[in-house]
């Protein structure tokens, strides 16, 4: 009796201090929305109104007309995606050749590769920076994708999933003649779902919030991502919170509408790597 | 016949392994050894690069920017640190009584963790405005006049600091939860039947066992937190409380690519790069004091 009373109020507490944490969480958001949908004029009123009595879209047609929002939102997207599908295939390929096939001083490469983690990105900027100025790179595409695509971790990662798969499968193959392309691509790389779901999460959110890769390398409209974007609207709308939040609302929706449908694959991509972009 | 299979291993290992290896040393191989010799020289873009020894590391010490910017960033991680640790921590525990909702809750918490820093800046910036803030606002309904936060310069990096927990709460709540799923149901049963109490349990078996999952989110924190730029560039970079907030990487990003001091720049990375690794090394040394492996 004594007991389950107990547990009851336990759970009393848990839910009640959960529950305030998730509104701490969530009420920030919800404050971003009200904003966009509200008039200056309700804005700056005190007490502060959660529903805004006349709600409007003028915010949001602002953000639209004063600047490329669906290029900023393509350029986002391109170069991530793009990022992405580089890194799936040559982490894959390079894992595939270090879990499988010996050769070498194979051991040793895959420490370098090792080793190059433990330097922090910000102290090849200067180089990378100088490298993509005499390329001619500058403002490009390139300069947002080329540096991303390849990733000692990605490789890492790919490999620890692949010598998880057990070999006679493959043996089976070889033995009636596949060769290592075929066993990669029709074998290997359909078994490692999971990992690849992995590698994509991580690659995707690291590439899609990048924010200071694309600050040195990026300046014009063409070319610049949505967080770049978001701070340009910083620098004209300084204290016009109204657009200020809707160009934020813009920015959040894509990433919001991915992790809504692959949530269970965020949590567990983000939890077996500690890297969350 | 065996010569061909070996040419044929050659080959496979060519087309899988260069792409990533020929990306890599351009990318990444490169530009380290690069920066690490730009460290020794004296560069402004203009010209060729000028060999200056250890020039640049003696100016870096000497500089008082430089030991306000690491001021800053371990006031930073200070402040961080200890918070994000306990609010995540007591959250997955909560979690983990096996209430229901449970992936509600860790849904809701995780929408902080996959925003972009620069969004969730933005928010906050409004949140934190001193006039009609909500933070100010509700500060107001218990009779508290609330500071200019990001305008004030002892306010500034408390604000950043608090931002930087209520963000990233969720993504170490869940390598706790991952960590705290691991520990065997047979430890409480045990402890249930010698009349263990809840707060000892704790104490004896939830810790303990959890070492090796808080040594490791200890560890990412700190690197994370070394390297903490976004939220500082964002909510304070337009603000007179830029030089209150002024980090390492900040400082990396003006020597470089607003006065074009490339070789300065360089050395400060490394600077950087060298007290993450010391500050590793000596995590590592001090984990087997205190973190048990099974």
């Amino acid at each position: 009796m004594n007991k389950s009373k107990k547990k009851i109020t336990a759970d009393i507490l848990s839910y009640f201090i959960l529950i305030s944490g998730s509104l701490m969480m969530i009420v920030p958001f919800l404050w971003m929305i009200s904003t966009s949908l509200k008039t200056a004029d309700a804005t700056f009123v005190l007490p502060p109104k959660f529903i805004p009595d006349h709600i409007t879209l003028n915010n949001y047609k602002n953000v639209i007309n004063s600047f490329p929002i669906l290029r900023f939102l393509f350029n986002s997207i391109f170069v991530s995606v793009t990022i992405t599908l580089g890194q799936l295939l040559i982490c894959s390929m390079a894992a595939y050749v270090f879990a499988r096939i010996d050769f070498k001083g194979r051991n040793a490469l895959f420490l370098i590769y090792l080793g190059t983690l433990m330097i922090p990105s910000q102290a090849t900027l200067t180089p990378q920076y100088i490298l993509m100025n005499h390329f001619g790179w500058v403002n490009t595409y390139k300069a947002l994708i080329l540096p991303g695509m390849f990733s000692a971790f990605g490789t890492f990662l790919m490999r620890q999933y692949f010598l998880t798969i057990p070999k006679s499968l493959e043996e089976a193959a070889f033995i009636d003649g596949a060769s290592h392309l075929k066993v990669f691509f029709r074998i290997i790389m359909p078994l490692s779902k999971p990992g690849l779901a992995t590698l994509t999460i991580t690659s995707f959110m690291e590439s899609w919030n990048s924010f200071l890769w694309p600050l040195i390398i990026t300046s014009d409209d063409k070319h610049i991502t949505l967080p770049l974007a978001l701070t340009r609207m910083q620098g004209r709308w300084h204290t016009d919170y109204n657009s200020l939040m809707a160009g934020t609302l813009i920015t959040v929706i894509p990433i919001l509408i991915v992790y809504l449908l692959a949530q269970k694959q965020f949590i567990k991509g983000i939890t077996m790597t500690g890297i969350k972009g | 016949m065996v010569g061909d299979k070996g040419i044929k291993k050659i080959l496979i290992i060519c087309l899988f392994l260069l792409p990533s290896l020929i990306g890599l040393i351009v990318f990444k191989g490169i530009p380290i050894i690069w920066s690490l010799i730009l460290s020794f020289t004296k560069w402004d873009l203009i010209g060729s690069p000028r060999w200056i020894g250890l020039g640049n590391y003696k100016n870096i010490i000497l500089d008082k920017d430089f030991w306000g910017a690491l001021a800053h960033t371990l006031y930073f991680i200070l402040g961080y640190l200890p918070l994000v640790i306990i609010f995540a921590l007591l959250t997955a525990l909560l979690l983990n009584r096996k209430i229901k909702g449970i992936t509600a809750f860790r849904a809701i918490y995780f929408v902080p963790v996959i925003s972009s820093w620069v969004a969730v800046s933005m928010i906050w910036r409004w949140l934190y405005n001193s006039q009609y803030g909500l933070i100010n606002y509700l500060l107001s309904l218990i009779g508290i006049t609330g500071p200019a936060w990001l305008q004030d310069p002892h306010y500034a990096m408390p604000a950043i600091i608090m931002t930087s927990v209520w963000k990233d709460t969720g993504f170490l709540m869940i390598m706790f939860l991952a960590g705290l799923q691991n520990i065997s149901e047979d430890y409480y049963e045990a402890a249930e039947i010698d009349g263990a109490s809840g707060i000892k349990k704790f104490f004896s078996i939830t810790l303990p066992l959890l070492g090796p999952t808080t040594f490791f989110v200890l560890i990412i924190s700190i690197i994370n937190s070394f390297q903490v730029f976004d939220q500082i560039w964002v909510m304070t970079q337009t603000e007179p409380t830029a030089a209150y907030t002024q980090v390492l990487v900040t400082q990396i990003y003006n020597y470089g690519f607003k006065y074009y001091k490339m070789g300065y720049a360089s050395a400060l990375s490394w600077v950087l790069f060298l007290l993450i690794f010391v500050f590793t090394l000596i995590q590592n040394k001090l984990q087997k004091r205190w973190v048990n492996y099974e």
